[in-house]
């Protein structure tokens, strides 16, 4: 028998048993279908936490002082004893390491800011110019915090976006000055949209000097430090150098904590990856399901065409003909639920990416290769049994009934 | 052509013991046109069975063209019933979703001929069975009559060495009966070799040899 003609016989047993084939594509198209659109979530969630790690600044090491015994990854939720400050000095001394391109102290606050008779509560960074590159943040207006000595305390600052808007509402904001308590601060510049990442909006924030925080605040303790690393390579050399160098300024005491974005980032993606994996072999039962569907209707169809079998080994239909008969039908319907849940799939992604532009709703290579292939793979193996039991028919049994 | 020496047949239905076929012994030579008649549960269709590849016997020789077929595999008695055996059945098994002349084309679909090679043995066959006008109906929308001669047309596709027929008027009126006989008896004149099982005696009666059988053996053989 030529493949022509046996594609052509499938498709005539398709097109002859309309509803039969439409409630397999259906059961194969839905299997696919949530294969695609639950890893396509799963992918999402994943991109969207890298991109907000991305957003935070390349090569990024972050130290915060004091020393967490149980290791934790998320900055922020570590409480840790802090018997010694983290200070400028500390800070500055990171200039010896090789590793290091750039660093920025950090303190942060929360500050009642004025501007005439408009208050508002915002958070108060105080930083140095070193700030702008490393968390990769840009300028709407005006310039960032001014370079030089960072123990020089400027009476300038830069405004989130919506710290400019309303607080000055459609005047502008840059020249102007506002009161942070008790000090008044120029704006010389107004950051760009930039939005929350991590939760952590920069747009509703007040950068002014670390010296004028500090003085604002009044601490000397940083809330931590922003190293960036020279390359991707440096970054374990860069985490080294940071331990060692406090270490001995802190009189052979390890009391800070040194995270790198890398290995948070590298958890989070192991997590949301292995996340991915798990609901996508759930949706996956479905094309289990779908395949025992095609079991069943193959059966079905044994008994239903006893007498066109017959017919087809007394016409001289080998065993292996009517097999691949059954095989080529079961493969075909795969085929087309599979095409039908792709398609599927990629509008409810679409639906998705609508419904929630900020994530990158996308199905992974290997589930849009996996889910089809799942789907002809239990089709033929579902069929195995109804196409050997098809090819047993003996012929005379099955012609003679009517 | 056909040679059966000592076919034997049993069936077991339940704990007894059936003998369908008991040490039947026939030859049948090229262009013969045989008719088999006996009462029902004589074992004819059976004896056609066995002709036809269909079934196999518990015992005997059956040789087809100098060819001992009894110890052949399933799929190599598929091969010979398609080059050699042409079926027509009484209520003709026509694939119902199949038009006319795809029907008439499985016999050399399954041989693996391609479509090139099928199509001018297609129009010779559905010229030949008056059919031409009906080749593109489905079996639901032909009469009794033409469904038969879809299915002769169908048994004559791949030249085979013979056509068994199993009361193929079984289910046709009286005249349309005499018809499709008609279309079998031209089989036979343009040398082909017919086997005809039927209880009607007045079809019987028109093949030039005749078969008798009771209770699994042939109790008589005419020629006329």
């Amino acid at each position: 028998m030529r493949l022509n003609d046996v594609l052509s016989f499938a498709w005539q047993v398709m097109r002859g048993y309309r509803g039969r084939t439409l409630l397999i594509l259906l059961a194969m198209g839905i299997g696919v279908a949530a294969v695609v659109a639950v890893t396509a979530l799963g992918e999402g969630a994943r991109r969207y936490v890298a991109n907000q790690f991305g957003s935070l600044g390349t090569n990024l090491v972050i130290v915060l002082p004091g020393r967490s015994e149980t290791a934790g990854a998320m900055p922020g939720v570590l409480v840790g004893k802090t018997p010694r400050d983290l200070t400028l000095e500390d800070a500055l001394a990171l200039r010896r390491s090789h590793a290091i391109r750039r660093f920025a102290p950090l303190i942060i606050g929360a500050g009642d800011v004025r501007v005439g008779a408009r208050r508002r509560e915002t958070p108060v960074l105080g930083s140095t110019a070193e700030l702008l590159e490393i968390r990769r943040m840009e300028m709407a207006q005006g310039y960032f915090l001014p370079e030089g000595d960072p123990r020089q305390s400027l009476p300038v600052s830069v405004v989130g976006s919506k710290v400019a808007s309303e607080l000055f509402g459609a005047r502008q904001a840059l020249g102007e000055w506002l009161r942070i308590g008790d000090r008044r601060f120029r704006i010389i510049g107004v950051l760009a949209k930039q939005g929350e990442s991590l939760g952590f909006n920069t747009d509703e924030i007040v950068i002014v000097p670390l010296a004028a925080a500090q003085a604002l605040f009044n601490t000397e303790a940083l809330f931590r430090v922003l190293v960036e690393a020279k390359s991707r390579e440096q970054i374990p050399y860069a985490k080294e150098d940071v331990e060692e160098i406090i270490r001995l300024r802190h009189e052979g005491e390890r009391d800070v904590t040194v995270i790198t974005q890398d290995a948070v980032l590298a958890t989070f993606d192991r997590i949301l990856r292995a996340l991915t994996l798990a609901v996508g072999g759930i949706a996956a039962i479905s094309l289990a399901v779908a395949g025992i569907l095609i079991m069943n209707v193959m059966l079905i169809a044994v008994t239903q065409r006893r007498r066109e079998i017959g017919l087809l080994k007394a016409l001289g239909a080998t065993g292996r003909q009517i097999r691949l008969a059954f095989f080529t039908e079961a493969v075909l319907l795969a085929i087309g639920g599979a095409a039908v849940g792709l398609i599927v799939g990629q509008l409810g992604r679409n639906l998705a990416l609508q419904l929630y532009p900020t994530i990158p709703f996308q199905a992974p290579w290997w589930a849009l290769v996996a889910a089809p292939a799942t789907a002809v793979i239990t089709a033929v193996l579902f069929t195995v049994l109804p196409a050997r039991r098809a090819a047993k028919l003996d012929p005379v049994q099955a012609l003679s009934r009517r | 052509m056909i040679r059966l020496t000592g076919i034997e047949r049993t069936f077991v239905v339940g704990e007894e013991q059936v003998h369908a076929l008991r040490g039947a012994t026939l030859e049948i030579g090229q262009g013969e046109y045989l008719s088999i008649m006996g009462p029902s549960g004589s074992g004819k269709s059976t004896l056609l069975n066995v002709i036809g590849l269909l079934d196999r016997p518990s015992a005997g020789i059956y040789e087809l063209d100098q060819r001992d077929v009894t110890g052949l595999s399933d799929d190599e008695l598929a091969r010979m019933r398609r080059e050699k055996i042409g079926f027509v059945f009484q209520f003709f098994h026509l694939v119902p979703r199949l038009s006319a002349a795809q029907n008439i084309e499985l016999p050399m679909v399954l041989a693996g001929i391609d479509p090139t090679g099928r199509k001018p043995r297609l129009n010779r066959l559905l010229a030949e069975y008056g059919l031409e006008d009906r080749a593109g109906h489905r079996p639901d929308q032909l009469s009794g009559g033409q469904c038969q001669r879809v299915a002769i047309a169908r048994a004559m596709a791949m030249n085979p060495s013979v056509i068994l027929a199993d009361e193929p008027t079984g289910n046709l009126d009286r005249h349309t009966g005499r018809e499709v006989m008609a279309v079998l008896e031209r089989v036979h004149h343009n040398g082909g070799t017919v086997v005809l099982v039927t209880h009607d005696p007045e079809i019987g009666s028109r093949a030039h040899r005749r078969l008798r059988m009771i209770d699994g053996a042939v109790v008589s053989d005419e020629k006329s």
